[in-house]
């Protein structure tokens, strides 16, 4: 593989190659170098583009997420594929948004769904799930039917239900 | 003005109709359905479809589909519906004028369908009173129609003048019938998502929360 040959020359002994089902280029980095890695490869090796940026939640087991980050070349006609382990409940990483603007929307999913924070990321806000709540769902713990689904939506109906009695008690008035 | 007919005061030609205001007033409201398209995915297609020449629900008077929830009588919630867009829902059918009712189209919208998760409504009798439930995954247009002819049945049984009558009744929002059914005496409808306790109280299948009215 011409990126890794690449990276081997630059020095990047712990850089390895492994092998994933679906036959795609993978290579395994640690955290520390993940934003490096990036960097040389859509420099050096010619990804323009990220595909997908998403994690696995491997919990119980530790370390207990693995980040994703996957490239194209258009020039070369190349794919790649980065893993990079992240250790701990609330794990931190490095943004690949000074690199790909357009990873901004897949970061911010990643962050809604496992709870992962990039540093560096310039809006990192909740994409999906609505701001207030307050539970990443991929997460292994989440079960499938929610913690309180329907609680914001509870909170805004008494909401609304105490503005039309006001309103109702107000025009009473008026009268 | 040569071609009109003299007003004329012969019974056999002016003619008049007896009725009772009721049936009259229930006779305009079946035969004159706006409905609101609250098409959330898929079964909005068939939504369209029905609304559309090949099905035409212009032969039941429920042609005219507004955008505006002001000027709607009956809302089709056509798809799954997310708690994030609940208070959408919700806010699209207190803004339509009452006598109001609602179609829950689809199994998305009746009980949350497939999507057994924590970001759909499991069934919109939930947020809102719903009328006709249509099963379907999408539902035919066929069946909507159905829908809309149980949903003229059931106007027809209503009881409009008592409003005049009797004054303001509060609105009961179990999910059937509103201005001729007394608050307090919730028809027993098949709910679906809940399940009732030793107590008699109706709880949230998935929450365990209370979906009975305070």
């Amino acid at each position: 593989m011409a990126a890794l040959k690449h990276m081997l020359s630059l020095g990047w002994d712990e850089v390895r190659e492994t092998q994933d089902r679906d036959s795609m280029p993978t290579l395994t980095v640690a955290l520390e170098r993940l934003h490096e890695a990036l960097e040389v490869l859509k420099r050096d090796c010619g990804f323009e583009t990220v595909t997908l940026v998403t994690a696995i939640d491997h919990s119980p087991s530790e370390p207990r997420f693995e980040l994703i980050h996957q490239l194209l070349s258009i020039q070369n006609n190349d794919r790649l594929r980065l893993r990079c382990a992240l250790r701990g409940d609330h794990p931190n990483a490095p943004t690949c948004t000074d690199l790909w603007p357009g990873a901004a929307y897949m970061e911010r999913e990643c962050w809604d769904m496992f709870g992962i924070r990039f540093d560096g990321h310039e809006n990192l806000r909740r994409l999906l799930m609505p701001e207030a709540y307050g539970h990443h769902p991929l997460r292994k713990e989440f079960p499938h039917q929610g913690i309180e689904p329907d609680r914001l939506y509870r909170e805004w109906e008494r909401e609304r239900i105490q503005r039309a009695e006001a309103k109702t008690s107000q025009e009473g008035a008026g009268l | 003005m040569g071609s009109l007919k003299e007003a004329t005061t012969r019974d056999d030609e002016s003619g008049f109709m007896a009725t009772r205001v009721n049936e009259l007033i229930n006779w305009g409201r079946k035969n004159s359905l706006w409905p609101m398209p609250l098409g959330l995915s898929c079964c909005g297609i068939e939504l369209m479809a029905m609304i559309g020449p090949k099905f035409d629900i212009a032969r039941f008077g429920a042609e005219a589909a507004r955008f505006s929830p002001r000027q709607c009588d009956v809302m089709i919630v056509a798809g799954t519906l997310t708690w994030k867009m609940a208070a959408a829902a919700r806010t699209i059918y207190d803004q339509m004028p009452d006598p109001k009712w609602v179609i829950a189209m689809g199994v998305c919208s009746s009980s949350g369908g497939m999507y057994d998760s924590y970001a759909v409504v499991q069934g919109v009798d939930s947020i809102l009173p719903v009328d006709i439930y249509v099963p379907g995954c999408p539902p035919r247009p066929d069946a909507l129609i159905d829908a809309i002819m149980k949903l003229q049945r059931k106007i027809e049984r209503e009881n409009p003048i008592r409003r005049v009558l009797e004054g303001p009744q509060e609105l009961d929002e179990s999910g059937t019938g509103r201005l001729d059914v007394p608050a307090n005496s919730m028809v027993e409808t098949h709910r679906m998502g809940t399940y009732k306790t030793d107590s008699g109280l109706r709880k949230d299948q998935y929450t365990g929360r209370s979906r009975e009215k305070n």
